[in-house]
């Protein structure tokens, strides 16, 4: 340190165009308030979509949760020998029951206190067919017969808007399914304790109903259509796609051809999926005559529009194992072809089977093809029976069904539909998850 | 024989061949699999291969063949002018495969003879009623002539069908034998599996070209068969848009702009959603984020781009619609009525531009950062804060890539169907009020295909040349975008 | 040492001490890049820091204009004083502090902009100039300043990245000088130029020390013989020896010094 010079004055205000550092010069603050502000959209820009997120969370659970239960009644009941002979000798057996089911929630009523009268007619708008099912249960059951037994029946969907307050009394128009007399049952329910929510098994093992039943549908077979039509896709588009990355990236010559290969994939990854609908309609059912409403077209028409997704993850993946692995492999002496299936592509599995089932998840939410091979109007009412009867009889998917079921005029199905987003919503998250999952355990660094 | 026997038959013999394939190398070697040109097993598959492949091949022409030939020959047997007003040849091909099929199932049930199903005439049996006690209904009854060329059709399909069993088999044979004979010491099984397997590959990535080849076909025919009922001038500057189902819709007026209209005019309103918050959000977390707010907030927002977009809509329908007519709506918030429905551009556009802006966002931001370190270097050395580099230098610089995400960001508002379906209402109109429901393109091409499409019709054909249409407008603007945004990386590599 | 050009060694032009470092100290995470480095870097003079790859002189250099603010895990210690200020005092703004204290990088790099407003940048976001006329006068005077007016002056609106290499050093330069800054710090400028580049820069180097103290990071011994007057050795995060060129190249005190001049480590 030769020439120190220590001794300059430590506070001296530097003589120079700049001014001191140490005070901010008016432009300065200015320029400083434009960069807050600059930050600051960008903050309120994240805000922003993160608070929608939030929104769009919160608003599929609040309106989608009220799906998986449904009103249930809760009713002791024992069935003595002799009513059972006495029933049982009757014309109308059902309806005997019925009344001795009505006699007992008479009683229940009286113990607690409360009159209300009603008839069998009464309990068949709010529950259904009871007496058919106490019969069926009897019958199947004789052992039971003079022990107490806690049925569980399932009301109405009109009671359970009742309870939830989005049916009132005023709304009521007397006729077939309610009549405002009812609702005066349903209170004394509530007041006796025995009417009650459970878990709604239906909605998820159970099969669509018509449009006078909203209650009782389920998403069931469509959770089925789905799956076939996602079998379809895996099937067809892992091979094939990955087949055509490995030829596009490891052997394809540079030329006119290739390279139109190449646009044509990056352009196919943005068609509208509407568009592939189309093409499925024209080719599949139009031309070839394959089935409407099949998972099998669906399959095929997803995998179309999957493959560009998994030949582009797939040539990411190849692209990523480094040359040198393929020096190594054609060094002793394998062929090109054997370099590729021996050794880069294990190597790029991880990636690929990430990329597929990224794809599958995408395919798996897809709506508007299916609209067009005529997974809309079909009411999916039963399981298939077999995987042929599986690919190949009408039936209806997961996002289709919630569609159906948005697009009915009556207003208790909505409600489905956003329990049905809920558990399409556990199949993404789930599938997204594993593929994390998969990345995070195989991704390699070279 | 049914197809799915004839293919075990062949696939069998493919074992055949791999055994017998792989035995003669090793005679020829003496045993000694070190005398071979390739692995033993190369011998096999090459013999597999060869009795497999060019049989699956002829299996399937023959397959796709067939039916052409014969419907020709057998619709040639209708008598043109006997075809009854309202009805067509091809309804009539399809009575006549209708009855083909029940005489099938009425002879496999034995509920009569081979010759029955042949001789039989419409003179002395009610056919209707005999194929309705195996369970095969008929619409209408069965024609003298229906019945003659469903004998036909059967007789040649029969014939058909045994021509296509010996020839695929034989030739499922003759490709074992020949390559069994070929087979050496020298020979180059490997080469010849490998040359094999590549043209598996390039096969496999041709589906792509064929994909493409498929929709601009079946979109092209259909619409030419459109034009023949519609006039194209029509169609392309028509400002109504009124289909009649009555009439088998001559009545229809079936113009194009209003839906293109609202097209646009809701994917505007969804660009201008997705672009600011979008961009911004891409520049805060590649230019300002700390680590720890970029690893949390990124995947959130990516999040949204994994919602599929049926949730979306429904979200339009059943969330997003009542909240604005709460506020725009009669009884409203603001005391305006400029609302009446929950469906409106205006609920389909912002539900898009949510759904858009991860899209935009994850583009930008890779694009940002692919802007070299040495240019922030360079600004922020001569003293720009951080927001002039960005803004003076950055986005310049990364501006053609912005231009291209936000093209591509436009392609899928136009392409966008479940979220307009549900969200933007059904009447097609040319207005300016956001607040209206307006149908687009996507939402007409569903509701004109959904439900019992003649595909006869005008009214369900209008929707192949809206697809055409819809397909050309995206694939433009993919082109141009990603050809704008090879362009940019290209520079900074 | 036969090419190196006996230049104005002279320290009688030399005034006070522009920049003052005392006890220096920089961390990246856990690695300790530069250890209690003090210098007093004079002003109207060429200081070279030399040493070998990752002896953390490019380092020191950066944190004479935070720039090492930009790296998340960098953390500076110590006094860097500049005409007696704290650059690090947190009343300190760093984009400030680089209007004063200009930078040139490794690699040339001009925005993609045309060169005239390549110049321009920097004396518009600071408002140096108060109208069209101001502007234009202050881009002519920083590319002459940076011999590169006569090249450029027909092409002003063509992009900056259409020039050659060295041109488009001499652009960065000029773009530094375009600020008026007082310092200059240059960061082995002219490692990605030709030779011929080369000896234009360093030529141009020489005439900026009219009017700057410029510190310059070089990889090459001759550069720093060539163009500068007082030099310092850094091995290893550690200042081994700052002293006068001439001294440190003919006579150094320290045998790492003496190692590395005569080739042994490096």
């Amino acid at each position: 340190m030769t020439d120190a010079a220590t001794d300059m004055p430590e506070k001296a205000p530097a003589q120079t165009a700049h001014g001191s550092l140490l005070s901010e010069s008016p432009l300065m603050k200015k320029r400083n308030a434009a960069e807050a502000r600059f930050k600051m959209y960008g903050i309120v820009a994240i805000t922003f979509g993160l608070a929608f997120l939030i929104f769009l969370t919160f608003s599929i659970l609040r309106n989608g949760i009220p799906a998986f239960t449904h009103t249930v009644v809760n009713v002791e009941f024992t069935l003595t020998q002799e009513q059972f002979d006495e029933a049982e000798s009757k014309m109308l057996k059902t309806a005997a029951y019925t009344d001795i089911f009505v006699t007992n929630i008479t009683e229940t009523f009286q113990q607690d206190g409360l009159d209300v009268a009603f008839d069998a007619d009464t309990i068949e708008r709010l529950l259904g067919k009871v007496g058919g099912n106490l019969r069926e249960f009897y019958r199947e059951n004789p052992d039971q017969i003079g022990q107490p037994v806690t049925f569980e029946l399932s009301a109405a969907s009109r009671v359970e808007r009742y309870l939830q307050g989005k049916l009132t009394r005023d709304m009521v128009v007397d006729g077939r399914f309610l009549e405002a007399a009812d609702l005066d049952v349903v209170d004394a329910m509530v007041d006796a304790g025995i009417i009650g929510s459970a878990f709604d098994w239906n909605f998820i093992t159970g099969t669509d109903t018509g449009v006078d039943n909203p209650g009782g549908a389920g998403i069931g077979v469509s959770v089925i259509g789905s799956f076939f039509m996602m079998l379809i896709v895996l099937l067809l588009s892992l091979p094939i796609g990955v087949a055509a990355s490995i030829y596009l990236e490891e052997f394809a010559p540079k030329n006119r051809w290739t390279d139109l290969i190449e646009v044509n994939i990056s352009n196919l990854a943005a068609v509208p999926s509407i568009v592939f609908g189309i093409l499925g309609l024209a080719v599949f059912i139009q031309f070839a005559h394959l089935p409407q409403s099949a998972p099998l077209v669906g399959g095929l028409v997803l995998t179309l529009m999957t493959l560009p997704t998994i030949v582009i993850s797939t040539r990411a993946s190849l692209k990523s194992v480094p040359p040198s692995i393929r020096d190594a492999a054609l060094g002793v002496g394998a062929s090109k072809m054997q370099s590729v299936f021996h050794h880069v592509l294990p190597l790029a599995m991880p990636g690929i089977l990430t990329g597929t089932i990224i794809g599958l998840a995408q395919a798996l939410g897809e709506t508007a093809p299916l609209l067009l091979i005529g997974m809309v109007g079909y009411v999916a009412r039963e399981y298939p029976d077999g995987i042929a009867s599986g690919l190949l009889d009408p039936n209806s998917a997961m996002p289709a069904q919630i569609y159906t079921w948005a697009a009915r005029s009556d207003e208790a199905f909505f409600e489905k539909a956003w329990g049905g987003i809920i558990i399409l919503m556990i199949f993404l998250l789930t599938m997204n998850i594993i593929a994390i999952i998969l990345r995070r355990k195989f991704e390699r660094r070279w | 024989m049914s197809n799915t026997l004839i293919l075990l038959i062949v696939l069998v013999i493919g074992v055949l061949g791999f055994f017998a394939g792989r035995a003669r190398a090793m005679a020829a070697a003496g045993g000694d699999r070190r005398n071979l040109h390739s692995l033993p097993n190369y011998y096999g598959a090459n013999t597999a291969l060869n009795a497999i492949v060019p049989a699956g091949i002829a299996l399937a022409v023959w397959l796709i063949v067939q039916p052409f030939v014969i419907n020709n020959t057998v619709s040639g047997m209708i008598d043109q002018e006997a075809i009854a007003e309202g009805s067509s040849l091809g309804l009539i091909m399809s009575d006549v495969r209708r009855v083909a099929e029940g005489l099938d199932v009425a002879v496999a049930e034995g509920a009569m003879t081979e010759e029955t199903a042949a001789d039989m005439r419409t003179e002395f049996t009610d056919v209707r009623e005999r194929l309705a006690e195996v369970g095969v209904a008929l619409g209408s009854g069965v024609t003298s002539e229906t019945l003659q060329a469903a004998q036909r059709y059967r007789e040649m399909a029969w014939t058909g069908n045994w021509l296509k069993t010996l020839v695929v088999i034989a030739i499922s044979i003759g490709g074992l034998a020949l390559t069994w004979r070929l087979i050496t010491r020298d020979y180059r099984a490997r080469n010849v599996v490998e040359k094999g397997v590549l043209s598996v590959l390039i096969l496999a990535a041709s589906i792509a070209i064929l994909t493409t080849v498929g929709i601009v076909f079946s979109l092209i025919f259909n619409t030419y068969e459109f034009f023949k009922l519609y006039p194209a001038a029509d169609f392309f500057f028509g400002l109504n848009w009124s289909p009649s189902f009555s009439g088998r819709g001559q009545s229809s007026q079936l113009g194009i702009l209003p839906l293109l209209w609202g097209t646009l005019y809701i994917s505007l309103i969804a660009l201008l959603v997705a672009v600011p918050i979008g961009l911004f959000s891409a520049i805060y977390l590649s230019e300002y984020a700390s680590k720890s707010v970029r690893a949390i907030a990124k995947p959130m927002l990516e999040v949204l781009a994994g919602i599929p977009t049926i949730v979306y809509g429904l979200f339009a329908l059943l969330t997003v619609g009542p909240l604005l007519v709460g506020v725009f709506g009669e009884g409203g918030a603001l005391g305006v009525t400029w609302m009446s429905g929950g469906t409106a551009v205006m609920t389909a556009g912002l539900v898009m531009g949510m759904m858009l802006i991860p899209f935009v966002s994850s583009l930008s931001d890779d694009i940002i950062n692919a802007v070299p370190q040495a240019m922030r270097d360079g600004s922020l050395g001569l003293g720009a804060t951080h927001s002039e580099t960005v803004r003076k230098v950055i986005l310049p610089a990364a501006l053609p890539g912005i231009v291209g995400a936000i093209l591509l960001a436009a392609s899928r508002a136009i392409g966008e169907t479940m979220i307009v379906v549900l969200g933007a209402g059904a009447a097609a109109r040319l207005s300016l009020n956001p607040f209206d429901a307006m149908t687009t393109v996507t939402a007409k091409i569903v509701s004109q295909l959904t439900g019992d499409s003649d595909f006869s019709s005008p009214v369900a054909l209008v929707a192949f040349a809206l697809g055409i249409s819809l397909f050309v407008v995206t694939l433009g603007l993919n082109i141009f975008a990603l050809y704008i945004v090879r362009k940019y990386r290209e520079q900074y590599e | 040492m036969k090419d190196m050009i006996p230049v104005d060694r002279k320290m009688s032009t030399m005034q006070d001490s522009k920049i003052s470092a005392r006890g220096v100290q920089v961390y990246y995470g856990e690695t300790h890049a530069i250890k209690d480095v003090s210098v007093e870097i004079a002003d109207n003079t060429v200081t070279a820091f030399i040493g070998p790859s990752g002896c953390g002189k490019s380092t020191f250099l950066r944190c004479i204009n935070r720039m090492n603010d930009t790296i998340d895990t960098a953390r500076v210690m110590g006094d860097i004083l500049i005409d007696g200020e704290d650059i690090y005092d947190p009343r300190v703004d760093p984009v400030q502090l680089r209007a004063k204290v200009g930078m040139v990088f490794q690699k040339p790099n001009p925005f993609p902009k045309s060169i005239y407003d390549n110049v321009a940048y920097g004396p518009k976001i600071h408002g140096l100039a108060r109208n069209k006329a101001d502007l234009d006068e202050i881009v002519e005077k920083s590319l002459r300043k940076a011999a590169l007016w006569e090249e450029a002056k027909d092409r002003l609106d063509k992009p900056g990245t259409g020039l050659s290499g060295g041109q488009q050093q001499r652009l960065c330069i000029a773009r530094a000088i375009a600020t008026a800054p007082e310092v200059l710090l240059m960061d082995e400028p002219c490692s990605a130029l030709d030779p011929i580049a080369t000896a234009q820069v360093e030529e141009l180097i020489d005439e900026l020390r009219q009017s700057y103290s410029v510190v310059i990071v070089t990889h090459s011994m001759q550069q720093a013989a060539r163009v500068s007057q007082k030099t310092a050795f850094f091995h290893l995060g550690n200042l081994v020896e700052y002293d006068d060129t001439d001294k440190i190249f003919t006579n150094p005190q320290d045998p790492r010094t003496e190692s590395y001049i005569s080739g042994r480590i490096g």
